[in-house]
């Protein structure tokens, strides 16, 4: 993985470990070059009491040269360093949002959205965040050399004796690391459940209130904080453990150089200078020594995190195309041909095997070019899966979807949504602005969108708005009607001029004769379309050729409104079930009152 | 704040006013934020008072240094090792309590701050939570999660490394200080010397740093919102094909946060090699100064090699010092985000000593009620209504006519602008939150679910409920065919935000869970737009059957729930333009009228509709 990182950025990266090293010898030269001076100048100096000027002031900018060297040294490690990482995250969360947008729906509804995002934010940032220490360590080693190297020559014993807590440093660490990791890592998991919490919790902010359930909420999310709060406690009681004694071993050293040195002294081994210079060194490189640690420290993290981003960039799955073209330019036919369909919704932890939910049966349907059909059925019957299997917004498990003749499969990537627009049920309004809302991008000129916003019956309400086609919408922006964002969406459907139409229930958030006046404008505006139309309501369904009606994932019949009505008592009792309704109670009416009521 | 996106409203201007940071306002907004959580203060001067003993511990070595050389090695006697072993011991039990000092104060800090953050996150959740409908909506929810989550940890990871760090460094210079000064205060002037400038550009830099920190953050915000829409709208995008556009933008907010962090680092890299390059140079100063003060006699060799090692200690926490300041800077505009949030202030509160309602139907009434958003036109003006106890109300209007505004109003997720709403004759605002939220319920048009089974989904509602309740409330509401017919029945799982259920079905959960909560008041808000009509006829004749001993009132999106109600209240414009039944209405009513006409036209398919069915139903050639 680090091995990666590097490949993928090395000139960064190599600009980094220079800019270490040169800290490193820096930061070691400085100590061998104080012990030099000591010993060479200032011992003599207070030893003679003479001094010569010129060797000072030599000394002098000969120390003062290593302090810029240094400081060279960490400006271009820290610098490149955060370059390096900055780039590898940005470089890897690209990758991973490609996959987001590659990989197929059904993989998309296995995971959570919270899930999703955290992975391209977070994991990827632990995966990297290596990389931030990473030159320090490998700095830290050209110091120990320079370091060891400095020591022996001003006295090996001594630098034995001083270079003993080095070993027992990197033992220390290793037990700090055992111990750590696991709390680290708890932590880390607590943390992404606190935020699962939060999010769905805010996501139905609505509810919660409606229902009076903040107290009981808020008990939810304090438990997960509780525990998060005890973990961060723990890991920081283990902390607080091993950070003295890390950072009191060299002492220890230092200590014992001094008692050695002192004997060292009295036999004449070495001289005062070499042991201020062992000792003075001991405690330069202990420091950055731990930041081995905290490289060891940052791997269990960076090592989830690529767990978790590598599985994103493997997942596999993606739709296939071919390189077809969708020969008409009228209207489109689209044929449904044995279509099976079930949503896999993953096990909750530990509760075995992916839960397999068929959806659609053995479907059978043809659409002609030009034809208007009304996908009719009860709730949760799988009108709007047959919807989305039939646009290619999901492969069905078994059987094909053919436009124009042409297994879908088999067509280029783009070429079924260029022919095929769909409006969900839901509507999705980017943040952005109303005319990149209906364009998504593509060049149509505003005259167009005008026009789509007409046929779509929301004209009016973007005139209002003061910044017209310009106006932003979204979270940030102004905020529609669920009935606006629908006509917005069907916007976006028209101006394409599509040669199939899809409508999932597009008009449910919009009252009945806002509705007319859109189905009696589509009608006109688009003319030339084949057209599925998923609907309740009487109107829509008049405006059909011909009915389908689905139920419990089958299609039970087809065939005119009339036809329907007569052979299908399921069909029957859905569509006439408000003028039954009114009927009925039309004639309990009169019943109380006495007098003939009015029926409908 | 660069994006261009105009400020909006008070909450705009907000997050605007959060630029003016200054290493000042740092310190003032962790002044605000002990405010809020007192647990960190707690106890606070015991635990300096031990990191200061943790601190002291340090100067032991430098000293033992100087009584080495001096005493030990160079005194008049040659070197004496026995006098260096005793040294060498004392310093011991010098570094052994120092360690154990700075645990205690170690675990002390974590155990606070943690408890106290533990504190400040729930604390700004329930206030998410209590802020009212409107606040939520215009704030991005995400950013709201990372309130309670990533802008605490940014605190939470600053005292793990940096916290203990800080309090330290202070007394180390300290400390420093006062022992070189007692060795030398020539030399500790030109140790201050040096470092006097670097103190006083500091201050400086960290504004700078606060800054690009906090575009840091607001690249982060972006980036999420950009990779969000890709995983949200993951369908619209697929049916539209414009991954390439959404990659595209998803990428420039990604690059835009990486050259804003590099940006910021570089900046950080820069100001702590300046504190780098100042101690190079400081040592070798005090090596040329001090040995010039030496000749003088003024100095002993020990002394200045003790002085070179106190130096390390006054150089280490200031170039630490820098650099847990720009982590501080980091963490202080984490805090001041989740503060933001408890500062805006909770525009529905629960009232202190707030009513409790007894139990039994509902009387509302409307007094001269007005709503706008601010800054907006009025959306509801001079409403004034009266609905008596166990009445079944609905409300009609067009879109946009005010009516889920008037919901809202009703159940109190909003305060109306002007007038005043009472149930049974008390003022909304003065009924305390726990009565309300029990006796008063909206279900509104998109319900939420968990991702739990649909059984937990109900018990949301009404946590002790037993399965056989559950069944019951089923049964009652005429719906036990359709959680038959589901693949587990009760035990279904719902999905990520009940993805695995239909819109309708969502609203059949939601609807049942409602009606657990048994609530005097029952608000409806188009909550069965989704539902196909056979079921919603059934579900409605048999609302109207459990609702009896209720009031209840229906924001009506099809006009067979008005035909049945005892009370229809016709908005239109943000004005209720007339109450009375179905029948007044037709009769004396232009809007209702209207309405009913395109409604007839709509659901069935005889009378009215035939002018518009006419030119369509027979539509086979029109189309070829």
């Amino acid at each position: 993985m680090v091995g990666r990182g590097i490949r993928d950025e090395p000139w960064v990266f190599a600009l980094s470990v220079v800019g270490s090293a040169l800290y490193g010898i820096g930061t070691a030269g400085s100590g061998w070059l104080l012990g030099r001076v000591t010993d060479s100048v200032l011992a003599p100096a207070f030893t003679t009491g003479t001094l010569e000027a010129g060797q000072l002031a030599w000394a002098v900018v000969q120390l003062a040269a290593v302090a810029v060297f240094t400081a060279i040294g960490v400006v271009l490690r820290r610098a490149a360093a955060g370059i390096t990482m900055y780039r590898l995250q940005a470089r890897y969360r690209r990758l991973v949002t490609r996959q987001y947008l590659r990989l197929p729906l059904a993989w998309h509804h296995r995971h959570p959205a919270g899930e999703l995002l955290s992975t391209a934010n977070a994991d990827v940032e632990a995966t990297w965040q290596v990389f931030a220490p990473l030159p320090m360590s490998l700095g830290v080693a050209v110091m120990l050399v320079v370091g060891v190297v400095a020591m022996v020559a001003a006295d090996p014993v001594l630098a034995l004796i001083g270079l003993a807590v080095l070993p027992a440093l990197m033992a220390v660490n290793t037990v700090f690391q055992r111990y750590m990791s696991p709390r680290v890592m708890r932590a880390q998991a607590l943390r992404g459940e606190v935020s699962a919490v939060a999010h769905e919790s805010f996501d139905g902010a609505l509810t919660v209130k409606a229902l009076g359930r903040e107290a009981a909420e808020t008990e939810r999310f304090a438990t997960v904080s509780g525990r998060l709060r005890e973990a961060n406690i723990a890991a920081g009681r283990t902390r607080g453990l091993f950070d003295p004694i890390i950072e009191g071993l060299p002492t220890l050293g230092t200590l014992a150089v001094l008692v050695a040195g002192a004997l060292r002294v009295r036999a004449g081994a070495a001289g005062t200078g070499d042991v201020v210079q062992v000792a003075y060194l001991l405690t330069l490189i202990s420091w950055p020594v731990r930041s081995l640690g905290w490289v060891l420290g940052e791997l269990p993290r960076t090592v989830v995190g690529w767990r978790r981003t590598n599985g994103v960039l493997q997942a596999g799955g993606a739709m296939t195309h071919g390189d077809g073209e969708p020969s008409g330019t009228g209207p489109a036919t689209v044929e449904a041909r044995g279509v099976h369909y079930a949503y896999l919704a993953p096990a909750r932890e530990g509760a075995g095997p992916d839960e397999h939910l068929p959806v659609l049966h053995d479907v059978r349907l043809d659409v002609a070019a030009g034809s208007t059909v009304a996908l009719v059925g009860p709730t949760g019957s799988g009108k709007s899966t047959l919807a989305s299997v039939l646009v290619r917004l999901v492969d069905p498990q078994d059987g094909q979807v053919v436009l124009d003749g042409l297994d879908v499969r088999t067509l280029r990537a783009g070429a079924v949504a260029s022919s095929v627009a769909l409006v969900a049920q839901n509507a999705f309004i980017f943040e952005d602005t109303v005319r990149d809302n209906v364009t998504l991008g593509a060049p149509v000129p505003d005259s167009e969108v005008w026009r789509a916003l007409e046929a779509a019956a929301v004209a009016e309400v973007v005139r209002a708005l003061p910044e017209g086609l310009d106006a932003r919408l979204g979270e940030r922006g102004t905020s529609l009607s669920g009935g606006q964002r629908q006509r917005v969406a069907l916007a976006r459907a028209l101006v394409r001029r599509p040669r199939l139409l899809v409508l999932d229930d597009a008009t449910s958030a919009v009252d009945p004769r806002v509705e007319a006046a859109i189905l009696s404008g589509l009608r006109e505006g688009i003319g030339s379309v084949t057209v599925i139309v998923i609907a309740y309501r009487m109107a829509t369904i008049a405006l059909a050729d011909e009915v389908v009606y689905v139920e419990h994932g089958r299609v039970l019949g087809r065939g005119s409104h009339e036809d329907l009505m007569a052979r299908l008592p399921g069909y029957r009792a859905l569509v006439t079930a408000y003028a039954r309704d009114a009927a009925d109670r039309a004639r309990i009416r009169a019943d109380e009152a006495g007098s003939p009521g009015r029926a409908s | 704040m660069s994006d261009g996106t105009p400020a909006q409203g008070t909450d705009g201007t907000r997050g605007v006013g959060g630029s003016r940071t200054t290493s000042t306002s740092a310190w003032a907004t962790v002044r605000r934020g002990l405010r809020f959580t007192p647990e960190i203060t707690r106890g606070l001067g015991t635990t300096l008072a031990i990191a200061l003993l943790a601190t002291a511990g340090r100067v032991v070595v430098p000293i033992a240094v100087q009584q080495t050389l001096d005493r030990g090695i160079r005194g008049p006697g040659g070197p004496r090792p026995g006098l260096v072993a005793v040294i060498a011991g004392l310093a011991l039990v010098g570094v052994l309590i120092s360690a154990a000092a700075s645990y205690q104060a170690n675990v002390r800090i974590f155990r606070a701050t943690e408890a106290g953050l533990a504190t400040l996150r729930i604390t700004a959740f329930r206030h998410v939570h209590d802020l009212s409908v409107l606040s939520q909506n215009s704030r991005r929810r995400g950013s709201l999660v990372a309130r309670v989550t990533t802008d605490v940890d940014t605190i939470s990871t600053f005292v793990q490394f940096g916290g203990l760090m800080l309090v330290l460094s202070g007394g180390q210079i300290l400390v420093a200080t006062t022992v070189m000064t007692i060795y030398s205060w020539q030399l500790t002037l030109v140790v201050w010397g040096c470092f006097l400038p670097l103190f006083v550009l500091l201050p400086r830099l960290q504004r700078i740093v606060a800054r690009a920190y906090l575009g840091v953050r607001e690249r982060v915000g972006a980036t999420l919102t950009a990779i969000s829409e890709a995983v949200v709208g993951a369908d619209t995008i697929r049916a539209y094909a414009v991954e390439e556009r959404t990659q595209a933008r998803i990428d420039q907010a990604i690059e835009a946060h990486a050259r804003a962090a590099t940006r910021a680092q570089v900046l950080v890299a820069s100001s702590f090699s300046g504190g780098v390059l100042v101690s190079g140079l400081v040592v070798a100063a005090v090596a040329g100064v001090g040995t010039w003060i030496g000749m003088d006699g003024d100095l002993t060799l020990g002394r200045l090699a003790a002085f070179l090692f106190l130096v390390q200690l006054f150089t280490g926490p200031v170039q630490m010092g820098t650099e847990v300041l720009n982590e501080l800077q980091n963490a202080a505009a984490g805090w001041r985000r989740v503060l933001d949030v408890l500062d805006t202030p909770a525009d529905v509160e629960d009232p202190p000593d707030g009513v409790v309602l007894p139990r039994g139907p509902i009387r509302v009434r409307f007094e001269g009620v007005g709503y706008h958003y601010p800054g907006g036109p009025p959306v509801l003006t001079g409403v004034d209504l009266d609905l008596a106890p166990r009445q079944r109300v609905a409300v009609v209007g067009e879109t946009g006519s005010g009516k889920t505004t008037l919901a809202k109003l009703l159940t109190r997720l909003m305060d109306p602008t002007g007038g005043r709403v009472l149930l049974d004759d008390i003022d909304l605002r003065r009924i305390a939150f726990s009565s309300l939220r029990s006796r008063v319920v909206l279900v509104p048009q998109e319900g939420f679910l968990l991702d739990d089974t649909i059984a937990a989904n109900l018990r949301w509602a009404r946590p002790d409920a037993s399965d056989d309740d559950l069944r019951l409330a089923i049964t009652e509401l005429g719906l036990s065919d359709w959680v038959d017919g589901l693949p587990h029945g009760l035990a279904t799982q719902a999905g990520q935000r009940g993805e695995a259920l239909s819109a309708g079905e969502r609203q059949l959960v939601a609807l049942t869970r409602a009606y657990l909560a048994d609530p005097d008041l029952l608000v409806l808000d188009e909550a069965t737009s989704a539902v196909d009509p056979a079921t919603e006829v059934r579900l409605q004749r048999a609302l109207d059957g459990v609702t009896a001993g209720r009031t209840f009132v229906a924001i009506a999106h099809r006009l067979s729930t008005a035909e049945s109600a005892d009370l229809v209240v016709v908005v239109d414009a943000g004005r209720v333009v007339d109450v009375g039944t179905h029948r007044q209405l037709l009769g004396r009513c232009a809007v209702y009228q209207r309405l009913h006409a395109s409604w007839m036209r709509g659901s069935t398919d005889q009378q009215p509709g035939i002018e518009v069915r006419g030119a369509s139903s027979s539509a086979a050639p029109e189309a070829s």
